[in-house]
């Protein structure tokens, strides 16, 4: 099986890319538009801000050619908020491969922002591989709204998409590859579709 | 709300993980992935490694051994030590680090946390805080890596919490010097004070010795609450101290 996990020149692709080595799997980090294409499974990971993210995806030509794959896609954090229309951060136009868009989260007494930690997920579509009570690492001051597409979520103020899913597009606003054992059986959960 | 999250704190000195009291008198306690790997196996929920050294020797703390640690923990953990730039944050990032944490540095050149907060994200950006009281007040300490270079910049805690946190710092470690390593309790008052001032979560270090003192830092308000000497010491198991904190009403993970 190839992997390609998507290199724009920014986010967090150390851990992403040790996470799938321990099921034997060496990833393939590219912003070649073909060996995107021709992966049989893609990851779109990302740390840091959406509209640096997008410039880039624009930049190296990738754009249409995420939006056109029909492989497994799984978008990762800032990966799967670029899945959505819209992010409010720096107010960009993302990929639109899913309805909606992502929010900035509201900071409250008790509920500091960004929202950091392991937080209980509640899980309402099957095959993810998570189950209710699982505890999930986040760290994240945006998320997308909830809808259809959310197959599990967390409780931060406002319900949290933890999970969307939309065609062969698999987003994980989560850290997948630093949830210890929950995040392992997700992963492989994305690996085995 | 997320669980409280429970964060063994490991100093790093030449690539081994070593303890001081109160900054001083180091001593070897073992190497970097044995200690990574006991605490993942004993439920913490994150990590963070400081090269002491770094800073006040000019230098960068080395990604080397990031990879090493990155390689066989899968929860998060936060890196500091003498990063000064993008490229050196960048690295780190690379290396499989989830965050990196800014301290001396970044009252040398605030604006540093800005650069990080623009390419990472704040989630990336942790502010490191070496507070020290004095006076009734409470100031913040600059190079406590080294004896002879640490100074008191002058600055206070709190103005500087608040500046850090505008500029784009995503969580603040608050150290409160006097308690390190004494095992007497988080400085709770002061705790308090820099979760009320600061939007973002606030981390309590220095000063755990008992389990209680875990739960008087969460009840403050803290987010999560790091330590070195009773994990590396076998003081007090993790497992133990969760289901102390369970009992009293704290959520955890588990």
């Amino acid at each position: 099986m190839t992997l390609a996990i998507v290199d724009v020149g920014c986010g967090n692709i150390g851990s992403v890319g040790i996470a799938f080595e321990r099921f034997g799997i060496a990833p393939l980090v590219t912003g070649d538009a073909a060996a995107i294409a021709s992966a049989d499974k893609v990851i779109l990971p990302g740390v840091g801000a959406a509209g640096y993210a997008m410039e880039q995806i624009r930049a190296c030509g990738l754009a249409d050619t995420l939006r056109g794959l029909a492989q497994p896609v799984l978008g990762i954090c800032l990966g799967m908020q670029l899945l959505f229309e819209h992010s409010e951060e720096e107010d960009i136009a993302c990929l639109g491969i899913l309805p909606g868009r992502v929010r900035k989260l509201e900071a409250a007494p008790g509920r500091p922002v960004p929202h950091m930690g392991w937080s209980r997920l509640q899980v309402h579509g099957r095959s993810i591989g998570l189950r209710d009570g699982d505890y999930v690492y986040f760290a994240h001051s945006y998320a997308c709204d909830s809808g259809p597409h959310m197959v599990a979520s967390a409780d931060y103020g406002r319900e949290i998409p933890a999970v969307v899913r939309g065609g062969n597009f698999l987003g994980a606003q989560f850290h997948p590859e630093r949830s210890g054992e929950a995040g392992h059986r997700f992963l492989k959960a994305f690996l085995d579709r | 709300m997320p669980a409280a999250r429970i964060i063994p704190c490991l100093d790093v000195r030449d690539g081994r993980v070593v303890k001081g009291v109160q900054f001083r008198d180091h001593r070897d306690v073992g190497d970097i992935v044995e200690h990574a790997m006991r605490y993942r196996e004993e439920g913490a929920d994150e990590l963070v490694f400081y090269d002491i050294s770094a800073s006040a020797e000019g230098r960068s703390l080395d990604p080397e051994w990031v990879r090493r640690v990155a390689r066989v923990i899968d929860i998060p953990f936060a890196v500091a030590g003498g990063v000064r730039s993008r490229d050196q944050a960048a690295a780190c990032l690379d290396a499989g680090a989830d965050k990196v944490s800014i301290n001396s540095p970044a009252l040398e050149r605030p604006a540093l946390i800005e650069e990080l907060a623009r390419d990472f994200g704040s989630q990336c950006v942790v502010l490191g805080v070496d507070s020290f009281e004095r006076e009734g007040d409470y100031w913040v300490h600059q190079y406590t890596g080294s004896l002879e270079k640490t100074r008191d910049t002058g600055l206070r805690t709190l103005d500087w919490v608040v500046e850090a946190t505008g500029r784009g710092a995503g969580e603040v470690v608050l150290n409160c010097m006097r308690r390190d390593g004494v095992r007497t309790g988080y400085d709770i008052p002061h705790t308090c004070a820099v979760v009320a001032a600061a939007p973002v979560p606030v981390i309590a270090s220095g000063g755990a010795g008992a389990p209680e003192h875990f739960r008087e830092a969460f009840e403050a308000g803290a987010s999560g609450a790091l330590a070195a000497t009773v994990f590396h010491d076998r003081i007090l198991p993790i497992p133990d101290l969760k289901e102390y904190l369970a009992r009293c009403g704290i959520e955890t993970r588990r």
